[in-house]
């Protein structure tokens, strides 16, 4: 046991330098703030319109699950072609929302978030900011992310311990296989 | 570079080309197996609902990946984009060893009667190519057996009245029925309707040394973390290899076919998974890549006996591309239909697949593999919002309550919906892409919204009070049910192989895959590329041992 517990040690010991060596070379990330693209700014824009598209109610909405987590997980990654798109929208959001209330996104209350929502998603929203982009366009891509955010898997960093699957009422952590319930009668509960 | 030559290469390790790599080397064969992808086990099941091949938001997780791949596609009105495997209108087929086998739901239909002679069934169809299969159901009828048996399939299609005569039972009983099936099967037959287990590539019980599904609700689109579906990649492909006559290099990618000044096939030119470019020379080359890829390769095979690409003389290769229009509809319930019973799709019709008045073809109905929460948040129920507080509540409360049947409905084939190569864009190894445009039969369409109507009824018979339909769009299809490029016929002037899926004018090389499809029947194609790629293997080992001697 005791010999067995050493190798192992030893192993871990090797890996762990083999990981600290080629850490700083493979990925020269420097991070000052606990977002990977996003700024405080931005992400503090995006998840007010996040939880705005998924409220909380009696079960957690969009901010709590972690779903601004998930994009800007992403967009240091599979979707970093987009990062400009949500430059460009976050900041044209609040610009629309300047003109319209005189304040950021997420200063705004909810009816007001929402009617600034509806303006993004019906393409109305004007102004400098939504000239390469339109607030439509815009508008569904969050609205897509927001989505895979909150109904996900919880491994991309939103839909935190599984809270939109516990709504719906699937169990999590999940059930593998059915097999072993006893499936010879059709009715179950 | 050269490499030793050997009798066949096989390009693409999916249904068809693992089944003729498998019957080749079996026959004594020297087979040479060629995968882009690579070869995945349970390992990379990852259950991973936003990286899958059903929902790739966050990539194929069974490839081909985003970065070295694209395609440029057309849309109606002359737009083109180029677009990555993840991206729908790719129409992308898993590139891996078992191909789409690997991931699929694994639903296992023979074709019907009807499905092989459509044409002469119901006349032309103005704007389509529709025709005749060289072959009736009673050829492929041996292999069709012989797949279910030697790859595994399980269900009960006995209550099938329409189904066409077998000789054989399915291998393996169907699976115990989820409370949807049972309210389903109970609505069907108060309509008067047939409904049966749908058969599937699946094992219900332990065959050919694998154990059972374990009904997990990650089917379609994932990898079995129990290896409970059967695909090529666990079947054939590893007899193909136990045989010592196959070799299978994976993270090849096919540049060209290679031929020689008599117009006979010599070989294939393709990268290996270093990017070096190598020369596999054999006596005969079989063709597997799906119906975007085959295509891709013939019409890349270009010298100055083939100007246009290989079996290409009359401008053929490539067209008539179709998948399948799915059409059905969603109903909710007013209490809990869920049971979180993988893999969800268990019980069919297949009372509208002909005879439909007024129509040609049609398509079978049945319900749907498991809806992740992702799946569902994406319905749109009418009335329902697409965000916010009502977006959340119909979330809540009609995620467990919610039926869908729908169905692959046999698409008319049309001439001018079309694999081409691109004259400008080129993948990350410097070759011509595939550029899809085209677009669907407007009597597909006619079709499609009448078996979607048979959903909605079947659906409020069985309970739903409120539905809604499900229809095709009018754009070109393809997708993971992709054929009709390289269709098969006795006319050299209007198919591009003959019954045997030999290419008309060169008689060293062989498509098998859903590309030699006339039609793609209102079914899940898989099957029927099995039964297929069993005959032409039957053909070409027969061949091969008289004409080529080697064996």
């Amino acid at each position: 046991m005791s010999r067995r517990a050493k190798i192992t040690r030893r192993k871990f010991i090797g890996i762990a330098m083999a990981a600290a060596a080629a850490g700083p070379l493979a990925s020269c990330s420097r991070l000052v703030s606990p977002w990977r693209v996003l700024t405080a700014e931005e992400a503090q824009t995006l998840g007010a319109m996040c939880e705005r598209l998924i409220p909380a109610d009696q079960d957690s909405g969009a901010a709590w699950a972690g779903v601004v987590i998930f994009i800007d997980r992403q967009l240091a990654g599979t979707y970093k072609k987009l990062r400009k798109s949500y430059r460009q929208g976050l900041a044209g959001t609040d610009q629309t929302s300047q003109r319209h209330f005189g304040r950021s996104f997420a200063e705004l209350n909810a009816r007001q978030q929402e009617e600034i929502l509806t303006m993004l998603e019906k393409g109305r929203a004007q102004g400098d900011a939504w000239k390469q982009l339109s607030s439509g366009e815009f508008f569904d891509l969050v609205l897509a992310h927001t989505m895979q955010g909150f109904y996900g898997d919880p491994r991309h960093g939103g839909n935190r311990e599984g809270v939109s699957w516990k709504m719906v009422g699937l169990p999590y952590p999940p059930i593998r296989g059915r097999l072993h319930y006893d499936l010879s009668r059709p009715e179950r509960s | 570079m050269a490499l030793k030559p050997v009798n066949a290469v096989v390009v693409g390790a999916g249904a068809g080309g693992g089944i003729v790599a498998k019957e080749l080397a079996e026959a004594g064969l020297s087979v040479v197996l060629l995968e882009r992808g690579k070869w995945y086990t349970a390992f990379d099941c990852r259950k991973d609902d936003l990286r899958n091949q059903r929902t790739s938001v966050l990539g194929c997780a069974f490839g081909p990946d985003d970065e070295h791949f694209r395609r440029v596609v057309v849309d109606e009105k002359g737009n083109e984009r180029i677009v990555v495997p993840s991206d729908g209108a790719y129409s992308n087929n898993a590139a891996c060893v078992g191909g789409g086998t690997f991931s699929y739901g694994a639903m296992a239909w023979r074709y019907m009667e009807q499905d092989f002679h459509l044409r002469s069934t119901y006349g032309a169809v103005e704007g389509s190519t529709l025709d005749d299969w060289p072959l009736r159901y009673d050829d492929l009828e041996p292999y069709y057996e012989k797949a279910e048996w030697e790859l595994g399939v399980s269900g009960d299609d006995s209550a099938n009245v329409f189904r066409a005569p077998r000789k054989k039972p399915l291998p393996m009983p169907p699976l115990a029925p989820s409370r949807e099936h049972v309210l389903l099967e109970a609505a069907a037959k108060r309509l008067g309707l047939h409904p049966f287990h749908i058969p599937m590539l699946r094992n219900t019980v332990p065959y050919n040394g694998r154990g059972a599904c374990m009904r997990c609700r990650w089917c379609v689109g994932f990898a079995c973390e129990v290896n409970a579906k059967n695909g090529t990649q666990n079947t054939v492909i590893p007899k193909a290899l136990a045989t010592g006559n196959c070799e299978l290099r994976t993270e090849c990618i096919a540049k060209e076919i290679l031929t020689n000044p008599q117009g006979r096939v010599t070989g294939v030119a393709y990268f290996d998974e270093n990017g070096t470019l190598r020369d596999q020379s054999a006596d005969l080359v079989v063709v597997s890549g799906s119906a975007t890829e085959t295509p891709r390769l013939l019409l890349n095979s270009r010298s100055p006996m083939f100007p246009n690409g290989l079996g290409n003389r009359y401008d053929l290769v490539g067209r008539n591309l179709q998948g399948h229009a799915y059409a059905g509809a969603y109903g909710l319930m007013e209490g809990e239909v869920y049971d979180d019973l993988g893999p969800g799709a268990t019980i069919a019709i297949c009372d509208y697949n002909h005879g439909n008045p007024g129509l040609v073809g049609g398509g079978m109905l049945c319900n749907e593999f498991i809806r992740l929460p992702i799946h569902f948040a994406g319905l749109r129920a009418p009335g329902i919002p697409r965000w916010g507080a009502g977006h959340k509540e119909f979330m809540r409360k009609f995620f467990k309550r919610t039926l869908a049947v729908h169905g692959p409905v046999q698409e008319m084939p049309v001439f001018d919906s079309r694999v081409q190569v691109d004259p400008r864009v080129k993948d990350d190894w410097g070759i011509p892409v595939v550029r899809l445009s085209g677009s669907t039969h407007p009597h597909t369409l006619e079709v499609a919204r009448f078996v979607a109507s048979r959903a909605e009824a079947w659906l409020k018979e069985a309970g739903a009070t409120k539905t809604w339909l499900k229809l095709p769009g009018k754009g070109v299809s393809g997708g993971q049910h992709q054929a009709g490029t390289c269709r098969m016929g006795d006319d050299p002037k209007s198919s591009v192989v003959n019954r045997y899926c030999q290419v008309h004018d060169v008689d060293n090389l062989y498509v098998v895959d859903g590309s030699v499809h006339v039609n793609n029947g209102g079914f899940n194609p898989v099957l029927t590329i099995m039964a297929i790629a069993y005959h032409a293997s039957d053909h070409l080992v027969k061949s091969c041992k008289g004409v080529h001697g080697r064996a």
